[in-house]
């Protein structure tokens, strides 16, 4: 490629500076938008996944193979606190913790309603989940300590009850006894999540194996991973560490929490639709651009290869003038987006409605697009090949130039 | 007059028509971009109104109802202590005559059920059986067994996810247990005798219905309920009815519509016009750099052309008037096929598009997995209206530069 046809190129595309001009605004424009909208879903999709996961249900859990379609009492996990130790020692990773988890009927002075009672360990319980963190009253379990429990703030409210109070709960335990204990309310919290903060009380696990009849067992080993990029790593070593154990099931994030990652696929397909929209108009904006530019020059080409040019080297020629202008618009629309996307990025970005929504997807009420190097470039980057691929036909059509026809056209 | 003004339009025209074919290559090309654009509108717009309307729908009908009427404790503290006298034989009458399609009394509170094997939390509720297929159409759910019969009815109604989860089955005994006012445990044996399926499998697990002359029995609230239920005509005009009802409840008693009631579906309701108007203008503006760049050009070959038939007489205005009208053809062009082949795609979708890949995504949305496209002539209305009147603001500017060509040397350029 030497350097004059390149000159020649970067010349003829400022032959019609408005034409020129009008396209690549086209490009702008969409790879801009592209750029905002790209940097705010994945920012967003990122928080959906870790603020509902962080919130409970953890990563990775292990389980009775059974108990994720069905989850019963019965299909528990024997010695679960010396497996969950034995993960640790064996993964390195100390955010690793047993659960248990029954039904019970819980009555305050006034009110009885039913809960979601689970055994914690309160050692590890605040490696794994951020409920332990959300304390608003009182403070979380001792480890160790009998009879303390600590339930959501809605829960609290509907059974009028307050830290120090005492709660009576009912149940059916392991082997459908019935499963009894009068606690202690010693904490409150306020996870923003209603059907967390409405139906969830958490005791230590020992003592809810003890009143539930569960021996040494219970119902999960939560896995908390230090990103969640980290987790089908973390699923291999598990597996492999589990050979020959095979009352255990190990469920990712995927399995506990299937509407999340549907969510987010229904998102992104209506989104790679509008995407696509977008993207397809440019192209035809560039075609349109190209093919005239091409015609208008058809005694130019007619002359040029009459001179002993290849009709090759002109639809080089036309491909290079399509990668001069689309180059045009991919650093000036990067660069329109991300000033756009990093201003937004400090003061947030937020419309009418959205704070409904966002609680629905375990969302903050004010979003805060997240720039990297994918977002900002993948966007335009398709944009820049798909005008490459429109430019494809006019630079072929060179190869039907007739020398001599061509001279001769008006 | 009028003739000459007549005779101006028809030459004009003419002169349009044929000089959007000189190049007919440029003209198809901007043709396809319209007419993808408006295609791209109006089907999204439809696919987007269609899951709207579904989860608004699905929505109101589990709240239940487009209007309730309740203690105002009892939306914080759904307990059977918050609950309010059942409407007296003059009240009922006022309420008929109200001009909703139903209304109904409801009893809803927290309760446990228990099978032989399990034991869960739900809400139960109580309902009067002969409405509630106005109210939230449990009735067509039903997927084996009966629907409860009369008032005293001592049968419930379970949905499918929950008797699996019981691990009983239709005909078997459950026992229920809540509370009374005075915090008692009252305790039932209920038979099941039927079972339904939700269009949202969340909700099977928690609704339990039963009679509501039964309910307050066993709750030991007799002649009270938890909340009153109206359905208008359409949820999207609510506000009359709202009035009339105000109007007639004593101040102790709180009346909330739907989008009252459930923030979440308010904001879907109305960030959805927001969301059309928005997607429609992007797409616009995409649309509306080819527009200027096809007519620039069109213009930039003409050049001459333009100044003789300005020395010839014609005026700038009328120059202005050919190529908006140029313009105008276009886009009409372009939009009767964008609007034919939305058209042609939404129509077969309208039985239904499966979206079960995707279902508890959209169940975590609140919809449902099959979606229904809904064309409405509003937004097809504002999409074409948008493009038109946008298109022809920003043919302005080009057409008004070539009116303004001075004639000697326009003639003069090659």
């Amino acid at each position: 490629m030497n350097s004059i046809v390149l000159r020649m190129a970067w010349r003829n595309l400022w032959r019609h500076g408005k034409r020129t001009w009008l396209t690549v605004g086209a490009m702008i424009f969409s790879n801009s938008l592209l750029v905002f909208a790209i940097s705010l879903q994945f920012g967003s999709y990122q928080m959906m996944i870790d603020n509902s996961l962080q919130a409970f249900s953890g990563h990775i859990q292990l389980q009775h193979p059974s108990y994720l379609e069905q989850p019963k009492m019965r299909y528990a996990i024997n010695d679960i606190d010396a497996r969950a130790q034995q993960l640790r020692d064996e993964l390195g990773l100390t955010s690793i913790s047993a659960r248990a988890t029954g039904f019970a009927l819980a009555s305050s002075e006034e009110r009885s309603y039913g809960l979601q009672l689970l055994g914690v360990d309160a050692r590890h319980e605040p490696e794994v989940s951020t409920l332990p963190g959300l304390i608003r009253r009182g403070r979380y379990l001792e480890p160790g300590a009998r009879e303390e429990i600590v339930i959501g703030s809605l829960l609290a409210r509907n059974l009028r009850i307050e830290p120090g109070d005492e709660l009576s709960f009912l149940g059916s335990g392991f082997d459908d006894s019935f499963a009894a204990g009068v606690v202690t309310v010693v904490g409150i919290f306020e996870s923003g999540n209603a059907d967390l903060d409405r139906s969830v009380a958490q005791v230590n696990l020992a003592y809810f194996q003890d009143s539930f009849a569960m021996g040494g067992a219970g119902h999960s080993i939560v896995i908390r991973a230090a990103q969640v990029d980290d987790v089908d790593a973390l699923m291999t070593s598990i597996n492999s560490g589990l050979q020959g154990s095979e009352k255990v099931a190990v469920r990712h994030w995927d399995e506990l929490q299937p509407g999340l990652r549907q969510a987010i696929r229904a998102d992104m397909t209506s989104a790679w639709f509008m995407y696509t929209v977008l993207i397809v108009l440019v192209a035809f904006s560039v075609l349109n651009t190209q093919l005239m530019s091409v015609l208008e020059r058809t005694r130019e080409f007619g002359t040029m290869m009459a001179l002993g040019l290849r009709p090759a080297r002109l639809g080089i020629l036309v491909m290079l003038e399509t990668g001069m202008m689309t180059g045009l618009g991919l650093l000036l629309g990067i660069a329109l987006g991300a000033l756009i996307t990093a201003y937004l990025s400090v003061v947030g970005f937020s419309y009418p409605g959205m704070a409904e929504m966002a609680v629905k997807f375990n969302l903050p009420e004010r979003m805060y697009p997240t720039i990297s190097a994918l977002s900002l470039s993948l966007g335009p980057v398709i944009v820049a090949c798909a005008s490459l691929l429109a430019a494809i036909y006019p630079a072929l059509r060179l190869n039907r130039l007739r020398p001599i026809e061509a001279m001769r056209a008006v | 007059m009028l003739s000459v003004a007549n005779l101006h339009l028809r030459t004009l025209l003419t002169l349009s028509w044929r000089n959007l074919w000189r190049n007919h290559r440029r003209t198809g090309i901007m043709l396809g971009a319209i007419a993808i654009g408006v295609w791209a509108m109006i089907f999204m717009t439809a696919l987007m109104r269609g899951m709207v309307d579904d989860m608004l729908n699905q929505g109101i009908h589990n709240l239940p109802g487009h209007i309730q009427v309740q203690d105002p404790t009892y939306l914080d503290d759904p307990n059977v202590v918050n609950s309010i006298a059942a409407p007296g034989a003059e009240l009922r009458k006022q309420l008929d005559q109200l001009g909703a399609v139903a209304w109904a009394t409801r009893i809803k509170v927290p309760a446990v059920i228990a099978s032989e094997r399990e034991t869960r939390g739900i809400n139960l509720i109580g309902i009067e059986p002969a409405v509630e297929a106005s109210i939230s159409g449990l009735p067509a759910l039903l997927a084996s067994g009966r629907f409860l019969e009369s008032d005293q009815d001592s049968g419930i109604i379970v949905g499918a996810r929950l008797a699996e989860r019981l691990e009983t089955r239709l005909g078997k005994r459950v026992v229920i247990m809540s509370q009374d006012p005075d915090n008692n445990i009252r305790e039932r044996g209920f038979r099941i005798v039927g079972i339904y399926r939700a269009r949202l499998p969340a909700l099977e697990e928690f609704n339990v219905y039963a009679a509501r002359e039964t309910l307050q029995k066993l709750l030991r609230i007799e002649g009270r309920i938890s909340q009153l239920i109206l359905v208008g005509d359409d949820y999207r005009d609510i506000a009359p009815l709202y009035r009339r009802l105000d109007q007639l409840l004593p101040s102790t008693l709180q009346a909330r519509t739907w989008y009252q009631v459930d923030s979440y579906l308010a904001a879907m309701f109305n960030m959805m016009d927001g969301f059309v108007l928005v997607w429609v203008i992007i797409i616009f503006l995409a649309l509306s750099f080819g527009l200027v760049n096809t007519l620039v050009m069109a213009i930039f070959e003409r050049v001459r052309e333009i100044g003789l038939i300005q020395a010839l007489g014609m005026r700038p205005g009328l120059i202005v008037c050919q190529i908006l009208l140029e313009s105008l053809l276009l886009l009409l062009i372009g939009l009767g096929i964008g609007n034919g082949l939305a058209l042609i795609t939404i129509k077969p979708l309208e039985s239904g598009l499966d979206i079960s890949a995707v279902a508890e995504g959209m169940a975590m949305m609140g919809a449902s997995s099959v979606l229904y496209p809904k064309l409405t002539t509003a937004d097809l209305l504002l999409a074409n209206s948008i493009v038109i009147v946008l298109g022809i603001l920003t043919s302005i500017l080009p057409a008004w530069r070539a009116a303004r060509l001075d004639p000697v040397r326009a003639l003069n350029t090659t």
